[in-house]
């Protein structure tokens, strides 16, 4: 193996064993409360990938999760800590939403542009430039002003529909906007399965993503500064490097692809600002950025991994009776190990001390009898 | 028998390295024994497995005449093994009377305070490591917090003392007061091992040196018939000069002017107050002083890393004053900072990006934003080559370097762009006999090709030997600036305490005498 293999088998191999002891124990947890792990794991892994419908399904959960691990890897990759996405992910979608339903006579694909564009720069002023300026300037540290920001953004759009006169309201009884006319709708994938499920070409978007932020951080100077600064601040003014503006400009980016997913599933998903705020996309996109270590191609597959455990919840406690909730805890407890990196190659050598004290005692035994 | 420690052809072999290869020592009672060794050695994997840290593959260590087997530092605590670590183990919140005692606490379920102090204070009295019991351990010097770490393995009872590279964050003065303490202890009759790699302190406090060269033990001398020469060569391996013959200057015109500078640091405390000198080209203008007097922050404000707040700064007739770091490094001055760790490095980056890492904007590094990896590759590898950087492998993390070869990546980065200038803060801290050697000629080749170096060193020696002007800086003033054939070493230390009394003149230069010449 080249020493370039073996680092991206050592990158993806924590990752995966945090899976598999999270999968394990959430057996244990199954099998305790007296429910066969097997049957029910099998009914979540069905109901994630079990028919086109519900990998459809879980691909169109993945991509805002996909999106937003995206922007927070960046923010992560230049050591600050982006918590509100969730908010971002809302402030662009209400830019989308806006700018969909206005400016009717524009050609449908330019429309589409147009509106995502409006809802990555709204993401990007709300994660980025406001609480990196504050963060840069009077030394607001990051994770209080996005969070307080994220608030904001998501009352924000509740804001927006919730009043009988609220400023984006559709007239009626119901609290949502105006649909997104057709022609600036993201299309379905053109499969029955995809379209009952909702599978737009935002998957593409999403993949195109991924490989794009790959390519800024990899093999650009500009993803080279956010990464100099995110390892050593200090060296980074060493080299060069504007710290404050490169922080600004990774929170600005991070914001940006929050912003961007919240434009492709109003484009793609709901078509409209409508009651349903509880999306929580933005803080389990976290633990998708956690989970692929930061890594792009990493944000694809974590993203997929959570949304089949969202999709497969929902069958899993149809057909074994278990509540859904337990998704929840395999969650947490990829957390846990992801964040315990330094657990398992704790656990790895703990094994094989044992073993050489179990040989070194039956060499000694050996010895006595002997 | 005077053997209180002795060990026999004690072996470990780690995955691809002989370690310590059949290694011999014998420490009598009473006597101070260095371990003398560049990095690398394996005077660290001696100590671990006499510490009982790792476990020996083969041979034997006798205690007292004994022999044991420690599986575990506690081991050999038990068995009377004391160790200060080069870094220290203490918890700066708590006392120092509660750092001692910690683990092995008096009182029961409550702890007694009182009597740890009391306890604390009679172990202080009695080998006179003068330190207040109830002060917080935060709040002292390194000095001191090594006291505790010494008094810590006399109140675990110890025997026998392992000093791990014990003057390497402190100062001269520290430096003295720490061997006035192991003389001490010596005379009360506490054997002790002291791993050095500078053969200045080895003959300061020692009686007798193991010479350590990569995992073998060279030769055990009595340190009175040695010469530093001798043991350098055997260290090294080979002659090593240790003051290297400088040419003629060819001193050129003026490249850098400061003018009247001042820095504050970020609490806008004056830390440069009214700065001027010049810098020649072909010269070398070293910058002397007591570390916190300035030097680093007056150097930081030249490199562009620190705002000036008045004053300014020229260079070949240039006013640079407002640049940016970049836009510094472009008109042709390098820097080495004083910290490679910290600031001359990213850890996490390979060789490849370390040594673009100042110059990524331009080409072949970059093209249009666009990061030109190939190009990088080939440019580590040439520099890698031409620097002699070890391991010679381009896509190694900076972390995985030894600090000599972390040193050489900065320096070849810097020197590479063939500057005007160079700045080097702190070139040798750390290293070892043979790496120094390296650097010195290095400096002073770039000197004679005509480039203008200025010198920032805590070391004396190495300020004194390597330049043809001095500035003495103290209290971010500077002193004044001197011929460095012609002056005294007392004459600088007397200008890096910033008084020009006699009296303050004979202190110093007493302190400087027997730090250096015992």
């Amino acid at each position: 193996m080249t020493p370039g293999v073996r680092s991206v088998v050592r990158g993806l191999g924590l990752p995966i064993l945090a899976s598999l002891f999270a999968i394990v124990i959430g057996a244990i947890v199954v099998a305790a409360i007296g429910f066969n792990p097997i049957t029910v794991y099998g009914s979540l892994l069905s109901g994630a990938f079990g028919n086109l419908f519900s990998i459809g399904a879980t691909l169109s959960g993945a991509v805002p999760l996909i999106l937003i691990g995206l922007g927070i890897a960046i923010a992560f990759k230049a050591g600050v800590f982006n918590i509100g996405a969730e908010g971002q992910y809302w402030v662009g979608a209400i830019a989308s939403v806006w700018v969909s339903y206005h400016f009717t006579g524009l050609p449908g694909w330019l429309h589409i542009i147009l509106a995502l564009v409006a809802g990555m720069l709204a993401g990007a002023v709300w994660g980025g430039v406001i609480p990196g300026l504050a963060k840069a300037y009077v030394g607001a540290h990051e994770v209080i002003t996005t969070m307080m920001m994220s608030y904001i953004g998501i009352l924000l759009a509740q804001y927006m529909i919730e009043e009988p006169n609220a400023p984006m309201r559709q007239p009626g009884y119901i609290p949502e906007s105006p649909m997104i006319p057709n022609n600036v709708q993201l299309p379905f994938l053109p499969m029955k399965a995809f379209v009952q499920s909702q599978l737009s070409i935002g998957i593409f978007i999403a993949l195109i993503a991924a490989v794009v932020v790959w390519l800024l951080l990899q093999k650009t100077t500009f993803g080279f500064q956010i990464r100099t600064v995110g390892y050593n601040q200090r060296a980074a003014k060493y080299a060069g490097v504007h710290v404050a503006w490169y922080t600004i400009l990774a929170l600005g980016m991070s914001g940006l692809f929050a912003g961007l997913a919240g434009g492709v599933q109003m484009l793609g998903v709901a078509h409209q600002l409508n009651d349903s705020f509880a999306s929580q996309y933005g803080y389990t996109a976290i633990v998708v950025a956690l989970l692929a270590r930061n890594n792009p191609f990493g944000c694809i597959i974590a993203g997929i991994f959570f949304a089949a455990l969202s999709t497969g919840g929902q069958t899993m406690q149809q057909f074994s009776g278990v509540p859904a909730s337990l998704t929840d805890v395999l969650t947490g407890l990829v957390v846990f190990f992801v964040a315990a990196e330094q657990l398992i190659p704790e656990i790895r050598a703990w094994f094989r001390r044992n073993k050489d004290r179990r040989r070194i005692a039956g060499v000694q035994e050996g010895g006595k009898t002997a | 028998m005077g053997d209180f420690l002795s060990v026999t052809e004690l072996t470990k072999a780690f995955p691809g390295v002989l370690a310590n290869d059949h290694i011999n020592l014998t420490l009598h009672r009473g006597e101070v024994h260095a371990i003398l060794g560049e990095n690398g050695a394996g005077k660290s994997t001696l100590m671990k497995l006499i510490y009982g840290l790792y476990e020996p593959d083969s041979g034997e260590i006798l205690l007292e005449g004994n022999p044991v087997h420690f599986h575990s530092p506690r081991d050999a605590i038990h068995a009377g093994i004391g160790m200060v670590h080069q870094h220290f183990m203490l918890i700066p919140a708590l006392t120092v009377a509660d750092n001692v005692v910690l683990g092995d606490e008096p009182g029961h379920i409550r702890y007694d305070r009182k009597q740890a102090e009391e306890k604390v204070r009679s172990l202080s009295n009695q080998y006179k490591l003068t330190v207040d019991a109830t002060a917080k351990v935060g709040d002292l010097s390194v000095g001191l917090q090594q006291r505790v770490e010494i008094l810590k393995a006399f109140y675990r009872k110890a025997k026998l003392l392992i000093l791990d590279e014990p003057t390497a964050l402190l100062t001269p003065q520290e430096t003295e007061e720490l061997f006035s303490i192991i003389r001490h202890l010596r005379d009360e009759g506490i054997p002790i091992l002291f791993i050095s790699h500078k053969l200045d302190e080895v003959r300061a406090v020692a009686n007798r040196v193991t010479v350590m060269r990569a995992g073998k033990t060279v030769a055990t001398l009595s340190v009175a018939g040695t010469t530093s020469q001798q043991l350098a060569n055997l260290m090294v391996g080979r002659d090593v000069v240790l003051r290297i013959e400088k040419q003629p200057q060819q001193r050129g015109s003026v490249l850098l002017d400061i003018r009247n500078l001042e820095v504050q640091d970020k609490d806008k405390h004056p830390r440069v107050r009214g700065v001027s000198f010049q810098v020649h080209a072909g010269e070398v203008f070293g910058l002397a002083g007591i570390d916190g007097n300035g030097q680093f922050e007056l150097v930081d404000a030249i490199a562009g890393l620190l705002n000036v707040f008045r004053g300014s700064v020229w260079f070949d007739g240039q006013n640079i004053t407002r640049l940016s770091p970049g836009a510094r490094t472009a008109t042709g001055i390098a820097y080495v900072p004083q910290d490679r760790q910290v600031e001359g490095l990213v850890l996490n980056f390979d060789l490849v990006e370390n040594l673009m890492l100042r110059d990524f904007r331009r080409r072949p590094f970059s093209r249009n934003g666009w990061l030109s990896r190939q190009a990088a590759v080939k440019y580590a590898n040439d520099l890698i080559q031409r620097f002699d950087i070890r391991p010679p492998d381009a896509l190694r993390k900076a972390a995985d370097l030894s600090g000599g070869n972390q040193q050489k990546v900065i320096l070849a980065r810097e020197v590479a762009r063939d500057p005007k200038l160079l700045i080097v803060a702190q070139p040798t801290r750390g290293l070892d006999v043979g790496a120094i050697e390296g650097i010195h000629r290095q400096l002073l080749h770039l000197r004679d090709l005509g480039k203008a170096i200025l010198l920032v060193s805590l070391e004396l020696d190495e300020i004194m030997s390597l330049s043809d002007r001095i500035g003495v800086i103290h209290s971010g003033v500077l002193q004044d600036i001197v011929d460095a054939k012609t002056v005294t070493r007392e004459k600088i230390g007397l200008l890096m305490t910033g008084s020009r009394s006699d009296e303050g003149a004979r202190i110093l230069s007493s302190d400087i005498q027997e730090v250096r010449k015992p």
